[in-house]
């Protein structure tokens, strides 16, 4: 059968929507995680875990949906970069583990707390870390010969992919920040604040480096980026980077309690497109190219019948969900 | 001595699945359970059935996240250990695997919150459709995770093109030979091992004297549900052996321990198989049974092991063992549930002490019986992934080497090791506090609030 349409493009624009929910979703509650090893006491590690409990599975759910969407839509990228990621990924599994459940043992299994309590931190902590590794390796590209990675287990260890992995964990600190902001009140609220102004620094210090290193790394990102008048074109996204990041500290410092969230997602949101740009059409980077990529077109076909369907359903009542939730946590026993 | 990556990585495939299939085992019929006990009480209003539920759903919350960190690390070990076998049959199973996601992970997960969280926040109504949306949304996952399953023991619908399988008939591909059966037998081993495991649990308040009118609803129902469903399984399992008979009858010899295609052959009870020398020593058989019970004829014909080259025969031993594994548990269910109805002809269903350790006994038994099931299908596909087409030899990234799988494997273990042993112990924490009052069990020091949440309503001014 000859594909009388393209569905590369849409699935790039599906996939890519869905691997951003991730990264903003479970990004809050890993972030939320770390900030709790920051909580100075039992009453406020328990509102900063019920701030998420009955919304973590959903956003874990979105990681999932990343990780078969490409086997599905790019099953070569997924050949090529998971085997390519093999310890990152198996930490970023296992911490991710210790995190799941610690939402129910932590209180359940009270003589062990204190070892779920960690186990909840250091696994948010140790998930983001690995993510970030990813991210860097991802973007120096892999060892590829045919249709498999022939490299070594230990390549996505290099001091950008170190680099990146230390900004993702600020960058979700400051998404953290910015739901506890939303969900809490008085002196929680406050810390987030000032968590969430460290984290905003060091994530434009990131956003500053990778952005000087990843071009230098690459001619052809330089050239992409720089040249007449690509840097004309392209010139919006840094400036509407710098626009966010300043209404962000504005947010931070003053009354506004959705700001510093709405912020840190416009954050997120723009060098997410940063790096598509770096990158596209690329899906592994520097190998294959999204159409080289892609499965057979009944094979999105298929798929995409049901996911534009079933993707704005499940947005409704996921939506739903969050809304049944919505307010501030309490900490007390108080309400009902 | 060389690491095999191959070998560690089915040890690993076979570890990480083999605790997660044990939550679904015990999620989707609980699931299901719970819903009905929501139901109940909506209908009717009779607060013991929301005194069971709410017991349940404590038991369920902490199974349920087990499951879905244990469910997670799954996808990726298609691309960590398995990326060739991905590689080759992405194109039909990577929609399969995406769909379980569509349908049935969003659902569970979005109405899971509610479900556990949500009951003093929406009305009952609402809070019972999320009951209902979270069992549907197991069976969903259940549908497409064994039509994936199922494609590998009996694909159907495809082209080969360039090494790769593309698809030529989606309804082919999803309803495979063998789907319909594994479909049926699993979702029925889901409620029959949940099931016992609530009988298990009635049966242990039932003698320790307390909650006795919550215990006996709960024994009473599910011995109800398992007189059909036990019965049914059996016929089913039958079912299934016939179609594995037709297409994967490598896999039938194994599980029958025969060496020569034979007509009127007899049903080995017992016997150490032995691969060197293709003869079983020890046999203990039982004339014409594996005939009768596999061709349904006196003097059908059953294939034996030698008709393939070695290397295209599955293991003997552990197909053979683990089927008489599965069929002995099954049929010991069987005899508890005839029991259970002359018991309950007697009027003694809640007050005969041994048929009460039965019943205790029988729950981790049908956790079993639903490990060397899949054991069986597993084992017994080999050595082949998609059987007869993709060798498991040829499955796996050719950059992994056996160092790193061990590390990996390592890693599993230990955590594994820490994560459900605890979890276990939550559990029957829970248990052993029965369906206590609904109020007495506030959380003093909770990191999480037993039932609703704090969550402060500001708009509705719904705080009760
Ligand atoms: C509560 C659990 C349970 C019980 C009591 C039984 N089974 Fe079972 N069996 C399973 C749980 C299970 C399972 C876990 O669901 C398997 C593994 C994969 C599958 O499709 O079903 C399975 C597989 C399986 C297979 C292999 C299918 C294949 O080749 O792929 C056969 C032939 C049977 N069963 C037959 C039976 C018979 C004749 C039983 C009657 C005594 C029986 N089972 C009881
Ligand atoms: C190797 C194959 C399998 C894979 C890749 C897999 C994948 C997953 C994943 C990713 C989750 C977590 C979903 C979430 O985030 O909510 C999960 C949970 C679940 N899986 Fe599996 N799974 C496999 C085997 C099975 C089988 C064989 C069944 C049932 C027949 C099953 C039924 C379920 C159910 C019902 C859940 C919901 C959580 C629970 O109830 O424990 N899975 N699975
Ligand atoms: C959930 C219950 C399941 C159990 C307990 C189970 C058990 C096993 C075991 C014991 C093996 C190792 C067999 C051997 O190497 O000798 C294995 C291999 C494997 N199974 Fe399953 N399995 C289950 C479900 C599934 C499902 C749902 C899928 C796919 C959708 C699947 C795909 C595989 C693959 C890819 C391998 C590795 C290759 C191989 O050894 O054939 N399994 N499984």
């Amino acid at each position: 059968m000859t594909p009388v349409l393209d569905f590369v493009p849409i699935w790039t624009l599906i996939l890519g929507a869905g691997i951003f929910f991730y990264v903003l979703l479970d990004g809050f509650d890993l972030g939320v995680g770390m900030l709790y090893g920051l909580a100075p006491d039992v009453e406020t590690r328990n509102i900063v875990m019920n701030s998420i409990a009955p919304v973590w599975d959903g956003n874990e759910t979105w990681l999932v949906l990343g990780g078969v969407g490409l086997l599905a839509a790019f099953p070569l990228a997924f050949a090529i970069i998971i085997p390519a990621l093999y310890f990152p990924i198996l930490a970023m599994l296992l911490a991710l583990v210790f995190r799941g459940v610690a939402f129910e043992f932590r209180f359940r299994d009270s003589p062990h707390r204190s070892f779920w309590d960690h186990g909840f931190c250091y696994g948010s902590a140790i998930a983001t870390f690995a993510q970030g590794m990813m991210l860097g390796a991802f973007i120096q590209g892999f060892e590829v010969e045919g249709r498999h990675f022939t490299g070594s287990a230990l390549d996505f260890i290099t001091p950008f992919s170190l680099m990146t992995a230390i900004a993702l964990m600020f960058g979700y600190g400051l998404l953290g920040a910015g739901w506890l902001i939303l969900k809490t009140e008085g002196e929680i609220q406050a810390a987030a604040r000032r968590h969430g102004k460290v984290c905003l620094i060091a994530v434009l210090i990131a956003i500053a480096v990778v952005s000087i290193w990843t071009p230098l790394m690459n001619e052809d990102i330089a050239r992409r980026w720089f040249s007449w008048p690509n840097i004309a074109f392209l010139s919006p996204v840094p400036i509407a980077t710098a626009v966010s990041a300043f209404g962000t500290w504005r947010a931070l410092n003053g009354k506004s309690e959705a700001g510093s969230f709405i912020g840190a997602v416009l954050l997120f949101a723009l060098s997410y497109i940063g790096i598509a740009i770096s990158l596209w059409p690329m899906i592994v980077p520097y190998h294959y190219d999204l159409w080289e990529a892609a499965s057979s077109a009944r094979t999105q076909a298929f798929l995409l019948v049901g996911t534009l369907f079933l993707l704005p359903v499940i947005l409704v009542y996921t939506g739903w969900s969050y809304w049944v939730f919505r307010g501030k946590v309490r900490g007390d026993g108080g309400y009902h | 001595m060389e690491l095999d990556p191959v070998f560690l990585s089915r040890l690993q495939f076979a570890w990480v699945v083999a605790w997660h299939i044990l939550l679904p085992a015990f999620t989707v019929g609980l699931a299901s359970y719970i819903a009905v006990l929501e139901g109940i009480h909506l209908f009717t209003g009779r607060e013991i059935y929301l005194r069971i539920s709410m017991f349940w759903i404590k038991i369920f919350s902490v199974s349920f996240g087990m499951g879905v960190v244990s469910g997670v690390i799954m996808p990726f070990q298609f691309g960590t250990n398995w990326s060739r076998f991905s590689d080759a049959t992405a194109d039909i199973l990577g929609p399969l695997l995406a769909y379980e996601g569509l349908t049935a992970f969003f659902l569970e997960a979005a109405f899971l919150g509610v479900l556990l969280f949500g009951r003093k926040l929406v009305p009952p109504w609402a809070h019972f459709t999320a009951a209902l949306m979270v069992a549907l949304g197991t069976l969903f996952s259940s549908f497409w995770i064994l039509a994936a399953n199922s494609w590998m023991h009996t694909p159907a619908g495809y082209d080969i093109v360039e090494g790769r399988f593309v698809p030529r008939d989606w309804i082919e591909i999803i309803f495979n030979p063998s789907f319909p059966y594994r479909l049926a037998h699993t979702v029925t081993a889901f409620y029959v091992t949940t099931a016992f495991a609530v009988v298990a649990v009635a049966a242990w308040l039932l003698r320790s004297g307390r909650f006795a009118a919550e215990a006996r609803i709960m024994m009473s129902m599910t011995l109800w549900l398992l007189s059909l469903l036990v019965p049914l399984q059996i016929l089913i399992g039958d079912f299934h052996g016939l179609n594995t008979r037709d297409h994967q009858p490598a896999k039938l010899a194994a599980i029958e321990a025969r060496w020569e295609t034979a007509r009127s052959v007899p049903l080995t009870l017992f016997a150490i198989p032995d691969e060197a020398s293709e003869t079983n020593r020890f046999e203990v058989d039982v004339p014409y049974l594996a005939s009768l019970i596999v061709t349904h004829s006196w003097d059908g014909e059953i294939k034996g092991l030698k008709d393939w080259p070695r290397e295209d025969r599955p293991p003997v031993a552990i197909p053979f063992f683990a089927f008489r594994i599965m069929v002995g548990i099954g049929l010991l269910m069987l005899a508890v549930v005839i029991v259970s109805w002359w018991l309950r002809f007697r009027g003694r269903l809640f007050d005969t002490a041994w048929f009460q350790r039965a019943c205790f006994l029988m729950a981790p038994l049908s956790f079993i019986a639903v490990l060397a099931g899949w054991t069986t299908t597993e084992v017994g596909r080999q050595p082949w992934t998609i059987y007869g087409l993709m060798r498991t030899a040829d499955s796996v990234p050719p950059s992994l080497s056996g160092a790193e799988v061990l590390i990996s494997l390592l890693g599993y273990v230990v955590v594994y090791l820490i994560i459900f042993p605890a979890g276990v112990m939550v559990m029957a924490n829970f248990v052993r506090k029965g369906p206590d009052s609904i109020e007495s069990d506030s959380p003093i020091e909770s990191g999480r609030p037993e039932r609703p949440t704090r969550i402060q309503i500001q708009s509705e001014g719904e705080s009760s």
